[in-house]
């Protein structure tokens, strides 16, 4: 303990850093991968991109790029920025974020005019692309939340899987017996809780691995709905398998404006309570004394406990808060998705969330954005596939876990993890 | 504030770590608890804040019986403890830390550090402190770190202060800045409790002393009572305290170290272009404050760490790049500063822990199978050799004492010729009768001629044991200058002044023994 706080404080000389070539050579390879497909192999055609509906009250042109000329600005302008990654290396620099940003962001212009121009259909609707990824995201988003909160803390959240699963599950259970899809949102948020208790008896009083609690949580899970689905919900889907779908409400006049309007205005209220979690998660962790507390309880639960934070109790809410928000996660895909439940239907998008809050540094905005950056490579390859692209369909769906691999293992460097992460408090 | 401890018990199994301790602390007074490491002093402490509750026994604060269940109550009751290893959070700022546990919010809920920042402020223009309320803990220095723990309590308007082993990683600067402070806080009607093993800092600074050996109050001592004397009240028998040492011998400089830099694996450089050598026969002592790249030094030698550049010859041959079997299969005899984790496997036997250097050489091994009779034979002489107090051969190492572990890894260490001796911290956590013993080994193998390096942040043994010192400061070499030179200017190159200033500004005292 002490020779880390004071190696950290007596300070070794802050010297240069350890060359890592690791992102100039992934940016290289990327960048030539550009000129290989995106500029020598474009399509002499152009690529549309459409950014409003038909029947939008609002309607802009569309955006019609040549693929050639396209392909080519990008491809170049990325290798430059490799180039200057290579420079900033060895010149012992680290690459800077800005160049990063800059680069992805170019790959997938790249990316996007080379795959819709050489697709059947040259022509894709942008806002159905952007508002399906904001859809998408929203189970992980929640998820992820669930995630910050119990991670915080000091409990490693596995069991993401199970909340949203069980959630799904009640929701769909609820809403169908009682024919309120309110009554199902209310059900989910229970069914994420009792989720969380298990978790939160078994790794905070019972001392319990927490990785292997939560995994065995979402087996658990798994296997009881998969059972009651295949004996009871099956057997009378009219009684127990039919839920009402919850309403869209579309804010007046907001909900028309192009683009942002179905993404911001045009939700249901599971829709609206990720935007007001993600803010209010975000706010309580570091605008409250609720958030310090939690802050401290999961970097160092000796020192809250000596200033007289029950470092357990404290746990112990947040486990279960974080219950709430991933069960309410889990309603979205039996109340506004899908208005059935189906077995496994969740389809591992818990462990996706998992990789949200890292990529987005157990911060609870980043969370979301990891988060949207999934749903849009997620949607993106449902989209292509429609289209009729070069690209085989199999690799289109191997895009969303592709992203997710690099994203937390590649360009955004190591995050750190709350100091207490995974290790049960015993006092003394 | 009076504190009075009253028939104190504490038992955890069948260990009893306190056994009815009373103690009595006058407001406005400075009381030290003297004791080795493992005597109870810190659960003792621990009781009082409420971390532990007492088997048996009571606590009166002035006067009146209290029952502290947690350390909220204790605090609540005006005790503030300081921890060895501070209890702040290294991500938060100095301000988050004091606020944490009592918050004030503003009415619409939000956090309000501003009340906290104006308390900050104000106590440390009071006492001098120099702590910025903004900056991120774990960004700052040892020393002002501490600072915060006093403000911390301080804030909790404490007027009983627990202090427990304050001086274990601060610089001597440091120290006597900790000891102004102490008695500028005694001055303000605070009661201080100051927790130590170091002699000269209690005398120095307490107005009574009590003294705690297993767990039990031996008695009561003065702060003008000889050193000696409280040394042999400490450890429960007479201890010299001076090593019997002859003046070395330097022969041919066999160890040479040129340039030697290790960046950590955060890209962090902690160790910058060191050079120095060692001779046969010689005992190279570094000093520094823990934490100034002693721990990358020795394991760049040892092989231990991945981004080193420069080199290190060992008899005419380049260390680096070898694996850390060809180092120690070369010559190198290694004691790690941390014998719990990487000196000995505490789930083996002492007899097992003694060979771990030699297990799949002959005699040990034959082919794949093991020789218990040899290895148990080995133990027997060994355990007799070195003293080493163990139920037998077969016993877990980790049962054994701090003292007796660590004559296991020094004899497994000393059981065959060496090109190369390092010792990391010899005797830390060592009851003073093991330091005098293995002090002796140590200059014994300096006596056969084997280059020795020790690095110790305790100048005391720096002092005892060493022909010349080197002084690390962030990694890089302030100096070395002979064994014997005054503490004053060690001190100063210890916190960063280069060998020849700090010996510029104590003139008349640089005469080393040399």
């Amino acid at each position: 303990m002490s020779a880390i706080t004071a190696t950290s404080a007596a300070g070794p000389a802050a010297g240069s850093s350890i060359r890592s070539w690791k992102n100039p050579i992934l940016l290289s390879v990327l960048a030539l991968v550009a000129v290989a497909v995106f500029a020598i192999g474009a399509p002499g055609n152009t690529a549309t991109f459409r950014l409003s509906a038909p029947n939008d009250v609002i309607a802009l042109p569309d955006l019609v790029l040549s693929a050639r000329l396209v392909g080519w600005m990008c491809a170049l302008t990325l290798l430059a920025g490799a180039a200057y990654a290579l420079a900033a290396v060895r010149r012992s620099e680290p690459v800077p974020g800005w160049v990063l940003a800059g680069f992805s962001a170019l790959f997938v212009l790249g990316f996007l005019t080379w795959v819709v121009g050489s697709a059947r259909t040259p022509n894709v609707a942008l806002y159905g692309l952007l508002a399906g990824a904001v859809t998408l995201a929203v189970p992980l988003i929640f998820g992820s939340l669930s995630g910050v909160l119990c991670e915080r803390s000091g409990v490693i959240n596995i069991a993401i899987e199970g909340q949203l699963l069980f959630g799904a599950f009640a929701a769909a259970v609820a809403a169908s017996l009682s024919g309120s899809a309110a009554v199902g949102l209310l059900a989910a948020a229970a069914a994420g809780v009792m989720v969380s208790l298990v978790l939160a008896v078994f790794s905070i009083k019972y001392l319990v691995n927490q990785v292997i609690v939560g995994v065995v949580l979402n087996v658990l899970v798994s296997g009881l709905t998969g059972f009651l689905f295949s004996t009871v919900l099956s057997a009378d889907s009219d009684t127990w398998n039919s839920p009402p779908r919850l309403p869209v409400l579309p804010v007046p006049f907001l909900a028309d404006l192009p683009i942002l309007g179905p993404i911001l205005f045009k939700q249901t209220v599971v829709g609206y309570l990720m935007y007001v979690s993600v803010a209010v998660v975000y706010i309580g962790l570091f605008h409250t004394s609720w958030g310090l507390r939690t802050r401290a309880v999961g970097e160092h639960p000796k020192a809250a406990d000596t200033l007289g934070v029950n470092v357990n109790r404290r746990r112990f809410i947040n486990v279960l808060l974080a219950g709430v928000i991933a069960g309410v996660g889990g309603s979205f895909f039996t109340l506004v998705s899908v208005s059935s439940f189906g077995r496994d239907m969740t389809a591992g998008q818990g462990y996706i969330a998992l990789a949200a809050l890292i990529f987005g540094r157990w911060n609870p905005i980043g969370a979301f954005f990891a988060a949207l950056l999934f749903g849009f490579a997620t949607n993106l390859s449902n989209v292509l596939s429609l289209l009729g692209t070069p690209v085989p369909d199999q690799f289109l769906r191997m895009l969303p876990y592709l992203v997710t691999i690099f994203a937390v293992a590649g360009l955004v460097g190591r995050s750190r993890a709350p100091g207490a992460i995974g290790l049960p408090y015993v006092k003394g | 504030m009076k504190l009075e401890l009253i028939g104190i018990t504490k038992r955890f199994g069948s260990l009893l770590a306190n056994d009815s301790i009373d103690l009595v602390v006058e407001a406005g007074q400075v009381h030290s608890l003297l004791g080795e490491n493992g005597a109870g002093k810190s659960t003792l402490m621990n009781v009082l804040y409420g971390l532990y509750q007492p088997t048996a026994g009571q606590i009166l604060v002035d006067g009146h019986p209290v029952v502290f269940n947690g350390p909220g109550e204790a605090m609540a009751a005006g005790i503030g403890m300081v921890h060895q290893h501070f209890m702040l959070v290294p991500v938060f700022t100095v301000a988050e830390n004091v606020a944490l546990g009592k918050e004030s919010s503003t009415s619409l809920g939000w956090l309000d550090l501003e009340q906290t920042r104006a308390r900050i402020i104000e106590i440390s223009t009071q006492y001098g402190f120099d702590v910025d309320p903004d900056a991120i803990v774990e960004e700052l220095p040892v020393g002002v770190q501490q600072r915060v723990e006093i403000i911390k309590a301080l804030v909790r308007d404490a007027q009983v202060l627990i202090l427990d082993e304050p001086t274990a990683v601060l610089t001597p600067r440091e120290t006597d800045e900790l000891l102004a402070i102490i008695a500028q806080l005694k001055a303000d009607g605070k009661s201080i409790v100051f927790i130590s093993h170091k002699l000269r800092e209690v005398k120095a600074v307490s107005d009574v002393i009590s003294v705690i050996r297993r767990g039990r109050v031996v008695g009561q001592a003065d702060p003008s009572a000889p050193t000696a004397e409280l040394a042999s009240m400490m450890v429960g028998r007479a201890v010299s305290l001076t090593l019997e040492k002859t003046v070395a011998v330097p022969g041919e400089r066999t160890f040479v170290v040129d340039g030697l830099s290790v960046t950590s694996a955060h890209g962090q450089r902690v160790v910058e272009n060191l050079s120095f050598g060692i001779a046969r026969g010689e005992i190279l002592a570094v000093a520094g404050v823990q934490g100034n790249g002693q721990t990358e030094l020795t394991e760049a030698i040892m092989g231990l760490q991945d981004h080193v550049s420069g080199s290190i010859m060992l008899d005419g041959q380049q260390l680096i790049g070898r694996s850390t079997r060809e180092i120690i299969d070369a010559g190198v005899g290694f004691v790690p500063e941390d014998r719990n984790v990487d000196g000995l496997v505490s789930s083996f036997t002492v007899a097992e822990n003694l060979i771990l250097n030699r297990y799949s050489h002959a005699p040990f091994a034959r082919g794949l199978a093991m020789r218990p009779s040899l290895i148990a034979k080995n133990a027997a002489e060994k355990i007799a050799e070195f003293d080493i107090r163990t139920e037998s051969a077969a016993a877990p190492a980790g049962t054994l004492s701090g003292g007796n572990q660590q004559k296991v890894v020094m004899a497994r260490e000393f059981s065959r010729p060496l090109k190369l001796f390092i010792a990391s911290q010899p005797t830390r956590g060592v009851d003073v009768g093991s330091i005098e013993f293995l002090h002796q080994r140590i200059v014994a193998e300096r006596d056969v001629g084997t280059p020795v390096m020790i690095v110790s942040t305790e100048l005391d043994e720096v002092l005892e044991l060493a022909d010349r010192i080197a002084v690390l400061y962030r990694g890089r070499l302030m100096g070395i200058v002979p064994g014997g030179t005054a503490r004053d200017v060690l001190g100063l190159m210890m916190a960063g002044t280069p060998a020849e200033e700090a010996l510029a500004q104590h003139p008349n005292r640089s005469g080393g023994t040399q």
